[in-house]
Parts: C-alpha cells; sequence; structure tokens
C-alpha cells in the first residue's frame, strides 16, 4: 500500500517536473542572453494549444492515424507556435526596446488568449476532448524497462518518451551553456552586452535566437502537459497559467543551472502533489478541505528559496548581470 | 590576419540605424500612441474577419455598443473601470521606485478576503458604520501585511521582488480557495454573501451598490496624483526610484521608503478588495482580483505613473473587455477574444514607445 | 611585417551627431604603419567618439574610412576586428565573472581545425606566447573580478593582440595607471611599434604625448585641428593647438590665511565587500581655509574616505572623526556613527560632489529645480515639498555659473557634462558648507570650466571651508592644494606640502605599498 502510494507520488511528480523542467529550461537559456520573459505562462499556453490542435486535426482527418506521426506533428507545432510567441516578445523587447516585464505579462495574456479562444473552436461547445492516438502515443512507455526490473523499473521507466527528452535537454544545455565558444558567448550578452558588442558577437542575433528557442522549448512543457499530463484532453484551462509561474519560480530556484532544473523540477513536483499522497502515506482521511493547504507549499519553497540565495548573495549564483535591460550600442 | 582574410572582408552599413531622441514634443506623443491604438485595432479587424468572417465595422459597432449603448451599461464598465484602476493607483507609487510588485492580485484577494469574513461573522454583531469602519481597516492591513513581507525582504537583503510577489499571489489563491472550502460547508460555492439582509453591502447610491467604488476611486485617483508629486514622500519615491545611491546621498532611508511605499502601495490593493467584495461582487473566490493584478502593471507603466493617464487607459482597457464580449456572445464566440484583442493593443501601445524614444536613420540612397 | 610607412588608416571628413551635438565634424586624419599616434584634445573634444567609430561602436553620419588603400564601411565591432583594429575602451569591456582566458576569446570565430568545443588549455598556451613576447604577467584561469585595474588593462591588450590586430587604440591607458605602471605600457607600446603595428592613443596629458607618440593629431571641439611631429613640439605649442588660445598653466593658490581645524580623523577604518578593508587606520586633520588634495591611484579608498566622512559608510570600531563646529565655538562633535540625516539635523554642513554625478549626486531625470531640493526637501514640517525656493537657487546657479540648459525643468541628464557638475557643485556651495569634500571635480571638463571650479573652491577656501580635493591629475593637485595626502591601498602613505611636492614624489607614494603583495586591496572600487 504504502509502495504503490509511493510509486504513485513519484511518478506523479516525474510528470509535473517534466512539464515545468522544459518550461524553465526554455526560460534559463532566454535569461542568459539578458531577456527576462514574463511570457513564459503565455507561451506554454501556446505550445499546449498547438500540440494539441495539430494532433487533434491529424486524427481526426485521418483513417488510421499513426503514433509517431502524431508526435512529429505535434512537437513541431508546439515548438514553431511558442517560439512565434518569443518572437513577438523579442520584436517588441529587442528591437523595439519596449520593458521586458510588461511585455512579458502582456504575453500571457495574449498566450493564455490564443489557446482558449482557438481551443474553444475545437471544443464546439463541450466542456473537453481529447486526442486518444496522440495521447496513446506520448504516454507510451520504454517496453522492456519499465516492467521487468520491479520497483526501481516503475519508479524510473515508467514516463513517456518527452520526459526523458527533458533530462537530456538539460544536460544538452548544461553542455552547451558551460563548454561551448557559442555558450561562452550567450553568458557574456547577458552579462555584459557592451562587452559582448566590442568583442564583435552580434548581440541582436544571440539575444534573438535565445529567446525564441528557449520559448520553443518552454512550449514544448505545455504540449507534454495536454498529450501526457493531463491525458490528451483538452479543456479550457488556467492551470497551464500556475505552471507557468512555477517555471519561473523554477529558474531562480536553480540559480540558472540547467542540470539543476532537474531535481530542482522533480522535487516541486513532490511537493505539488503533496496534497494528495502525504494524508494517504500518513492514512489520514478527509484530505478535500486541507488538499489547498498542501498546495501552497511549492510556492512557500520558492519564497524561502528565494530568501535563502538573497541571504546568501554568492557570486556564482547571481542572475545575469544585465537581466531586465535592453541594450543600444550607442548609448552614451 | 593576413591580406587574403581581409579582402573577403564584407562590411556594409546597416538598413536603418537608430538613435536616441529625448524630448519629444507632447502632440507628437499623442499622435504616435494614437497611430499605435489605431495600428491595433486594424490587426484585430483583420484578426476577427479572418476567425468570424463577419464584417469588421459591424463588429466595431457592437464592442462600441457594449460600453455606450445604455446608461447601464456605461456604468458596468465604470464599475469594471475602477476596480481596475484602483490596482494601478495602488502599484504606481511602487513602481515609480522601481519595486517590481507583481502582487497586486493576491493583495487585493487578501483585502477582499478579510472583508467578506467581516460581512460573516461580524455583520451581525457590529452597527453598520463600525462594520464599514472594521471591514476597511481589515482590509487595508490584509492588503498591506501581504506587501509588508516582499518589501522587508528587499529591503533588507535585497531579495528578488518580482518573483516573492508572484509566489505570494498563489499563497493567497490557496488561503482563499481553502477558507472558501472550509465555509461553503455542503454548498457547491460560497455564494452570495448576506443576500437578503444586505449586511456589509455598501448603500445604493443614483440606484447602484458600485457607485461608491467610483467615487473612492475617483478621490483616490486625485489624492495620489497629489501624493506622488507634490509630497515629500512621493519626492522621496522618486529619487529612490532614480538612483539608490543618490537617494543614500541625499540622506534618505531607502529602506524605510521601500517598506513604507509598499505598506501603501497593498494597503490600497486591500483597499479595492475591499471595495470590489462589499461593493460589486458580495462573495470571495479565488478569480475575484479576476487578472486585473496583472493587467494593472502594464496600465500603470504606459501610463508613466500618472493617475489620470491610468484613467484613460484602464477606460480603454475595459471598453475593450467589453466589448469583446459582446461579439462574444453576439457571434457565439468564447469570451476569450478580450485578451487576444487586449494582448494585441498592448503589444502595439508597448511598441509604440521605441518611436518616441528613437529616431530611425535610413540608409542613404548613394550609399546602397 | 615589414616596417613601412604606408597609411594603415585614413579617414576622410568624419562627421558624428548625437542629436543636437556635434561630437565629429569634417574630420581627416592618417595613422601610419610602425608609428605611434597622439591624438590629443580635451575632453569632449570628439577623440573617443572618432575611435569608437573606428572600433565599430559608432556609426558615422558622413566621411569615408580607408584601411590599407581601400575604402571600408565598418558597422560592428566584428567589422573592425576583420579588418585587425582593436581598441583598448577607457571603461574596460570585461566580464567580471569570466576568467581571463574566456575574456580573451569571447566572440572569436573558432579555428578551422578545433571544435565548437572550447578548448582553453589550447588557448591558454597562445595567451602564454604572446605574454612572454612582450613581457605581461596574466593568469588565463583568474577571475576578472578578482583583477587589479592594472592587470585589467593588461588584459584588455592581451584580447586585442590576441586577436592579431595590427592597428591598436588605447582610450586614456595611463588615466588609471601609476607613473611607475605607465612607463611599463609605453614600453610595450614601443615594442609593438617595432613590430610594425599601428598604435594610437587617445589622451589629454602633455608629457605622456611627448614623451612616447611620434606625432600628434589635434582635435578641438570635435573639429580637426592638425598634425605635428612630435619632435617639433612643445608642451606650450600643443596647449595652443588644443585650447585655441594661449592659456598659463598656473593655478592660483592663495596663501591660507586663518586656519582653523575643522575635521580630525583618527584610525579611520572601513571594511569593504569580501571583507577586506578598503580603509585602514587613516588618521589626518582637514583645516578651514586650506584645500586638502588626496592623490591616489583610482580605487585607493578615496571613495571611502569621503562617503565615510559623509555618513555613508559603515566604519569600524576605533575609528573617530571629530567635526569642530565653527557655529558653535569650533566645539567638539563626533561624527562616527550618524546618518547624513544626522549629521545635517546637528546643524552641520557637510557638502560633498560625488564622483558618480548624476548616479549619486544628482537625480538624472529631475531638471535642475528638482535637484536643489534633494538635500533640502524634507526641511519644514509640512507633508508637501516647498517649491519656490529651490526653484530660485536654481535660477540663481544658473545665471552665477553660467549653466546651458533651456530650462531649470529640462532633466539634468539632458546637460553637457560640464554644466551637470556646474549644477551639483553649485548647490553644494550654495549650502554655505563648513567642509566642502569634492570627488574628481574636474573629470571631464574643459579646461575652462576646469577653471571656474578651481576658481570655486579657492573661494571657498578663502571664505574659511575645510576644502578636500580628491584628484587623479597630479599636475593639478601640486598647483591647487596646500597639502597633499597620498592613499595607497586605504593607507595613508604620507602628507606633504603642495608647494614642495614633486610629481615624482607623489607617484612613489602613491605605490609605496608593493601592489602585487596585496592585490585584493587595490581592486578597482565597485563603480555601481
Amino acid at each position: 500500500m504504502i509502495e504503490t502510494n509511493l510509486l504513485a507520488w513519484i511518478a506523479r511528480a516525474v510528470q509535473f517536473g517534466t512539464i515545468i523542467m522544459f518550461g524553465s529550461l526554455g526560460e534559463i537559456l532566454t535569461e542568459k542572453s539578458g531577456n527576462l520573459n514574463l511570457g513564459v505562462p503565455g507561451i506554454m499556453y501556446l505550445g499546449a494549444f498547438a500540440g494539441f490542435a495539430s494532433a487533434y486535426t491529424y486524427e481526426n482527418a485521418v483513417d488510421q492515424p499513426i503514433g509517431i506521426v502524431c508526435i512529429i506533428i505535434a512537437m513541431l507545432c508546439a515548438f514553431a507556435a511558442s517560439a512565434l510567441g518569443g518572437l513577438i516578445y523579442s520584436f517588441l523587447t529587442i528591437t523595439l526596446r519596449a520593458n521586458q516585464n510588461v511585455t512579458g505579462l502582456a504575453l500571457t495574456t495574449f498566450g493564455m488568449g490564443v489557446a482558449n479562444f482557438f481551443g474553444a473552436l475545437l471544443l464546439k461547445g463541450e466542456v473537453y476532448t481529447a486526442a486518444p492516438v496522440a495521447n496513446a502515443a506520448f504516454i507510451a512507455k520504454i517496453p522492456f524497462l519499465s516492467d521487468h526490473l520491479g520497483v526501481v523499473g516503475k519508479a524510473l521507466f515508467s514516463y513517456g518518451f518527452v520526459a526523458y527528452l527533458a533530462i537530456i535537454v538539460a544536460i544538452i544545455m548544461h553542455y552547451f551553456l558551460n563548454k561551448t565558444r557559442t555558450g561562452l558567448n550567450l553568458r557574456a550578452v547577458g552579462e555584459n552586452p557592451a562587452t559582448a558588442d566590442a568583442a564583435g558577437i552580434n548581440v541582436t542575433k544571440y539575444k534573438y535566437l535565445a529567446t525564441v528557442i528557449g520559448a520553443g522549448i518552454s512550449g514544448i512543457g505545455g504540449l507534454y502537459y495536454v498529450l501526457d499530463y493531463n491525458n490528451g484532453i483538452w479543456a479550457t484551462t488556467g492551470q497551464i497559467e500556475a505552471l507557468g509561474w512555477l517555471a519561473v519560480a523554477l529558474v531562480i530556484f536553480t540559480t540558472w543551472r540547467p542540470l539543476s532544473a532537474i531535481w530542482g523540477a522533480y522535487l516541486f513536483g513532490l511537493l505539488y502533489w503533496l496534497y494528495n499522497f502525504l494524508p494517504k502515506l500518513l492514512g489520514l482521511t478527509n484530505v478535500d478541505r486541507t488538499s489547498d493547504l498542501y498546495q501552497m507549499i511549492p510556492y512557500v519553497v520558492t519564497i524561502i528559496v528565494l530568501v535563502a540565495v538573497s541571504l546568501r548573495r554568492k557570486r556564482e549564483s547571481q542572475p545575469p548581470a544585465s537581466l531586465g535591460l535592453a541594450y543600444f550600442r550607442e548609448e552614451r | 590576419m593576413n591580406n587574403s582574410a581581409k579582402e573577403t572582408v564584407k562590411t556594409h552599413e546597416p538598413l536603418i540605424r537608430l538613435a536616441k531622441r529625448d524630448g519629444v514634443s507632447m502632440p507628437k506623443k499623442i499622435g504616435i500612441r494614437a497611430l499605435a491604438i489605431i495600428f491595433a485595432l486594424v490587426i484585430d479587424a483583420v484578426f476577427i474577419v479572418l476567425v468570424t468572417k463577419i464584417n469588421p465595422f459591424a463588429v466595431y459597432a457592437e464592442i462600441f455598443k457594449a460600453t455606450f449603448q445604455t446608461p447601464l451599461r456605461f456604468m458596468w464598465a465604470m464599475r469594471d473601470m475602477v476596480s481596475l484602476l484602483c490596482i494601478g493607483i495602488a502599484l504606481a507609487p511602487a513602481f515609480k521606485m522601481r519595486f517590481w510588485n507583481i502582487g497586486a492580485e493576491g493583495q487585493v484577494l487578501m483585502g477582499g478576503f478579510a472583508t467578506a469574513l467581516c460581512m460573516m461573522f461580524l455583520g451581525q454583531s457590529l452597527p453598520t458604520p463600525v462594520l464599514f469602519l472594521v471591514m476597511l481597516l481589515t482590509s487595508i492591513i490584509a492588503g498591506a501585511v501581504w506587501s509588508f513581507i516582499p518589501a522587508f525582504f528587499k529591503a533588507n537583503w535585497n531579495t528578488n521582488e518580482t518573483l516573492f510577489t508572484l509566489m505570494m499571489n498563489y499563497v493567497a489563491i490557496q488561503i482563499v480557495a481553502f477558507s472558501t472550502n472550509v465555509l461553503r460547508g455542503q454548498a457547491s460555492s460560497l455564494g452570495t454573501i448576506n443576500m437578503t439582509t444586505r449586511i456589509g453591502w455598501f448603500p445604493k447610491i443614483l440606484g447602484h451598490d458600485f457607485t461608491l467604488n467610483i467615487i473612492i476611486v475617483a478621490v483616490l485617483t486625485v489624492l495620489m496624483y497629489i501624493y506622488l508629486k507634490y509630497t515629500k514622500h512621493g519626492y522621496e519615491i522618486s529619487v529612490v526610484g532614480e538612483s539608490e545611491n543618490t537617494a543614500r546621498y541625499a540622506g534618505i532611508d531607502v529602506k524605510k521608503v521601500t517598506i513604507r511605499t509598499l505598506i501603501i502601495s497593498g494597503a490600497i490593493c486591500g483597499l479595492c478588495g475591499f471595495i470590489i467584495v462589499a461593493g460589486n461582487k458580495h462573495t470571495i473566490a479565488t478569480n475575484t482580483a479576476g487578472g486585473n493584478g496583472f493587467t494593472a502593471i502594464i496600465v500603470a507603466w504606459l501610463a508613466k505613473f500618472n493617475t489620470f493617464y491610468m484613467a484613460l487607459i484602464s477606460f480603454l482597457l475595459i471598453f475593450l473587455e467589453k466589448g469583446a464580449s459582446q461579439i462574444a456572445s453576439a457571434y457565439g464566440l468564447n469570451e476569450y477574444i478580450a485578451d487576444i484583442i487586449s494582448g494585441i493593443i498592448l503589444f502595439c501601445i508597448l511598441g509604440s514607445e521605441f518611436f518616441i524614444n528613437y529616431k530611425m536613420i535610413f540608409r542613404h540612397k548613394n550609399n546602397a | 611585417m615589414p616596417y613601412t610607412t604606408e597609411d594603415a588608416i585614413r579617414l576622410v571628413n568624419i562627421t558624428k551627431t548625437f542629436g543636437e551635438v556635434v561630437a565629429n565634424r569634417d574630420i581627416s586624419l592618417s595613422i601610419k604603419r610602425g608609428e605611434i599616434l597622439s591624438l590629443l584634445g580635451e575632453n569632449g573634444s570628439g577623440k573617443t567618439t572618432l575611435m569608437n567609430i573606428l572600433s565599430g561602436i559608432y556609426y558615422p553620419d558622413g566621411g569615408q574610412i580607408f584601411v590599407g588603400g581601400k575604402e571600408v564601411s565598418i558597422g560592428s565591432p566584428k567589422d573592425a576586428f576583420d579588418l585587425g583594429i582593436g581598441m583598448i575602451h577607457q571603461h574596460f569591456k570585461l566580464v567580471d565573472v569570466f576568467t581571463a582566458a574566456e575574456n580573451i576569446i569571447l566572440g572569436l570565430p573558432k579555428e578551422k581545425d578545433a571544435s565548437a568545443k572550447l578548448d582553453i588549455k589550447a588557448v591558454s598556451a597562445k595567451i602564454s606566447d604572446i605574454c612572454s613576447r612582450y613581457g605581461f604577467d596574466i593568469t588565463p584561469d583568474q577571475k576578472v573580478y578578482e583583477m587589479t585595474v592594472s592587470q585589467k588593462q593588461t588584459l584588455e591588450i592581451v584580447k586585442v593582440l590576441y586577436r592579431g590586430a595590427d592597428i591598436l587604440i588605447l582610450d586614456e591607458p595611463t588615466a588609471v595607471l601609476t607613473p611607475q605602471e605607465t612607463e611599463k605600457l609605453f614600453g610595450v607600446m614601443r615594442e609593438m611599434k617595432k613590430d610594425g603595428k599601428a598604435i594610437v592613443i587617445i589622451t589629454h596629458k602633455l608629457h605622456e604625448v611627448l614623451s612616447v607618440s611620434d606625432r600628434v593629431s589635434i582635435l578641438r571641439k570635435g573639429e580637426y585641428i592638425g598634425t605635428v611631429n612630435t619632435s617639433d613640439a612643445t608642451e606650450l605649442s600643443l596647449t595652443e593647438m588644443m585650447v585655441g588660445k594661449k592659456v598659463t598653466l598656473d593655478i592660483e593658490r592663495p596663501e591660507p590665511k586663518d586656519i582653523k581645524k575643522r575635521l580630525s580623523i583618527k584610525n579611520l577604518t572601513v571594511i569593504g565587500a569580501d571583507d577586506v578593508p578598503v580603509l585602514s587606520d587613516v588618521s589626518f586633520d582637514a583645516f578651514g581655509g586650506e584645500i586638502l588634495g588626496v592623490a591616489g591611484i583610482s580605487g585607493c579608498g578615496q571613495k571611502e574616505l569621503l562617503e565615510a566622512v559623509a555618513g555613508l559608510r559603515v566604519t569600524a570600531e576605533g575609528s573617530d572623526i571629530k567635526f569642530y563646529d565653527p557655529d558653535d565655538n569650533d566645539s567638539e562633535k563626533q561624527l562616527i556613527g550618524l546618518t547624513p540625516r544626522q549629521i545635517k539635523n546637528m546643524g552641520i554642513t557637510l557638502s560633498f560632489v560625488p564622483e558618480d554625478r548624476l548616479g549619486m549626486g544628482l537625480v538624472a531625470s529631475m531638471g535642475m529645480s528638482g535637484n536643489m531640493m534633494l538635500k533640502s526637501y524634507e526641511k519644514g514640517n509640512s507633508f508637501f515639498t516647498e517649491r519656490r525656493a529651490p526653484k530660485e537657487l536654481a535660477e540663481e546657479i544658473k545665471d552665477d555659473l553660467a549653466v546651458v540648459t533651456p530650462s531649470i525643468n529640462t532633466p539634468v541628464r539632458r546637460l553637457s557634462g560640464g554644466n551637470v557638475q556646474k549644477v551639483l557643485v553649485g548647490r553644494e556651495i550654495a549650502a554655505a558648507p563648513a567642509v566642502l569634500m569634492t570627488a574628481y571635480a574636474v573629470r571631464g571638463l574643459d579646461i575652462g570650466t576646469s577653471y571656474q571650479i578651481y576658481h570655486l573652491l579657492n573661494e571657498q577656501k578663502e571664505k574659511g571651508v575645510a576644502v578636500i580635493y580628491v584628484g587623479e591629475d597630479l599636475d593639478v593637485l601640486i598647483d591647487l592644494c596646500d597639502r597633499i595626502l597620498v592613499l595607497c591601498a586605504g593607507k595613508v602613505t604620507g602628507i606633504i606640502d603642495g608647494r614642495t611636492a614633486t610629481k615624482e614624489e607623489v607617484g612613489l607614494l602613491m605605490t609605496k605599498i608593493d601592489s602585487h603583495s596585496d592585490k585584493k586591496e587595490v581592486k578597482e572600487g565597485e563603480r555601481e
């Protein structure tokens, strides 16, 4: 009983963590270029909707939809739609030098509006609609490992491929930022764009690419939410917004380190699902009223980490020095 | 660097170069912003036509009617406008001090929550004037506490306030969710508080419960304008916002000003929760603030903290929101169209600031 | 590379404007290979702007640039690198949290054979090569934020050489160096010249021009005045070209009369970030009626000293700052532990002109009249600010000091550097102070405005004010000050008489403590 609950808890936490891991990995990349994009929730909405809508349309247009095609279409569309959101943000903040915080918030409103407005067109008056083939493709487990390794196998290998993709993206991003020249250049852009510019780095290009690709990665989190975590079901929702903000919080929590995003995301997942499993593990009943209090925990933990980081003031755990500032070469 | 490499160098004058400009005249500024709004309305029209295939002029007529067709509709628009404006007013001093208070949503919610609790538990036992006083005070305190916490950490340890206040929103939401769950008992939702007795409801003035809301916010608009522009506190806020070093140099206690300003900001948010609950919704739920806490940030920023401009921008946004719900119901669309329309407008206005701050120099034709 | 005298760069009719301000007007000049060219001009004469055009930071509004005989268009710093032009900026372009090696390879395209991976080892080897060739001393894996100013500059030079630049531009490289470090830098420049590189040094220090360069090009108020061979030039002839009319280099120095002890500072210690003392055991007296100069390499505690006296720094235990109040029979008052507000409330007027004028002394977005209120706004019991008095004061200062501004409500950030300083100094003097502290009061100002400031300081001195003048130009310190206190790495290394001091003497005191044994202490102060 305890084992089952524990396993279920871990499974839920990993899935939850995967959503916000994508969200925050994308945002880490973006913030490394000096752009603070508070449009992450909106971007995740765009990714979620585009991924679902494309898979749904494909499923309903073809007699015998193929899972792998669903995956490819959904991934591409989710990435493209979110990247487009990132492009709007980039154009406004990089080219037109609009305030980053305000632009990000407007993008969140916009993304939520687009997803739920067009989502409603898919719903055709129903409360929810589903894309079962895509869902099946996304939640397909690794065949052998998930059921032959006992508890360990269940805890580690019972997820759709996107969950592992998140870890791979985190590792690649870590390598990219710390071990490649392009990564070094990108970090310089976020730290000190004037220096990067004087060193011959195309600041605008780096900012655009990091923000657009970062948005695309964040959007995959939204896609995973609908097609895996939420069992392939689309309904008008405000849920993704909360997830998006948690992703932004996770960036701070990890102090801008992609590798820390892996365990950080799972920790957030465990905390988020605490309300469901802790009482069960402790054998408590009548939990529905207190569940809201448990759901508060991830936010409180983020606040505590935020305070702890600010108390320590370690040079290496500070945000990119020019985060949130527009760059204009001929400033004097 | 060898010479062959040099010969392959391709250098060219950029097509468009930028130069900063300063002191654009007022009519020109207004003109640029008006153009931005018109441009946004055109994009919105194109969008609406593409999605709905409806004549855009019919749509804009519909949008216009949503606010101006009847006096009642206009009053409703005013009611919603002042809710948004009130939060904008609350945020103005904080943002002017460059304190990114993203937590208005939570501060409003806590204020509204306090009001609702008073209505439920003190409504029977206190005389009306005392009850209103208690409602006012508790809501102000609740909002102020919610902003004091991040301000305290920001002032002492420079803790990032953007994320702190954002997280505080969700803490507030969960508290309200928990409490309403407990309070509603077996009912599916909390429902309207004191439905029959109307205890703790604002009195009807000119036929509306919410007239008092409009009056309160109108007064606040003027007071905040004066506070920021003509008082010593306002001067301190400007100096701290411009440069903390200058503030310290001038002998300003930055910590004190930060905390004091945020308490004021949170208190007005709490007050906003009070007027929303007592003068409009008469209940409390996790969505009582309705996202206005975020929209108000944009309002305050675009108005450059001038409360009268804020009133204009709030009105514009509410006008669009009302219009969008109107077309949504008239043409069987979803209400989220409002978010798209106002999103586009905001993008355009934000982008238009560029043309006020920079000028573009195009490549000389003979060089090209 | 063979030694030739062909033009490395030729500029023809370069023009650049910023808004209404013409920074460069029709400038034509050439830079030859194997020579050191001094670009001489007062601050604001357009030297840096012109060189920023060459390095791709600014794009000119008109004119032509020829590199190696070919017309080019330099649209970005990358274009400049590709043309072999490297610039060492006055404000270093380094990323603080990166190591030396990381800064050096920043933005470089990968070598043909190298992978995208960062090969720090190979980079370090190449850095060592360059270092041994010119005698530099750089640790490739040292973080920039741990470096001294002179180390940062060396890093900048290595960075440019690493990129294979054969045209080097150095913007006021000696401003932050000791005389000894300057000599070493000049040695390096002469070495590079022998290698056939073209070198431009931007400076306004005449003796440096004469000692290091082959030719001198002079700019004045954005216009090209002419080029002379250094061998034909004298300090006087260059000054004439630079300022346009004959000027005497002498600064007046009235004899101190009736001096009274105003400040007595004992064992002043201030701990900076990283728990390193930025000031240790500083003791001296300042007298009303004299100008006390403070000399030192930048970041040796000058800023902290003034801020500590002004009540802006936490001081360590045992520190002692006594003020003798002229309005109260010269009675003794302890200033340690008081905030600026508390000091003011005791009726003590300390005026302070900080180094960072727009970031500390003034509110950049407010006009003159708003800035006049900065230190007096809280007077009186009213909840509202008093607006008439500051307005009148602003008008008065505008007239008295000839501040050029469209109106007293124009944001001061839109004023030129000299006018900004006049607003700040004017306000501080108008407060009728007992002590007037100034940090780099003439930095960036033209000669006329500088002399106006010297004159104002002398006026204050004659009124019996204790003036403390932190400066970087040793000639000015020696000409203006009655006594000069020298700081090195946060310690007082000497207090000497301004009338008998020589530059060499001051220079030696500035480096008395071996800077390499105690690197952290001479670290460049936190500018922000």
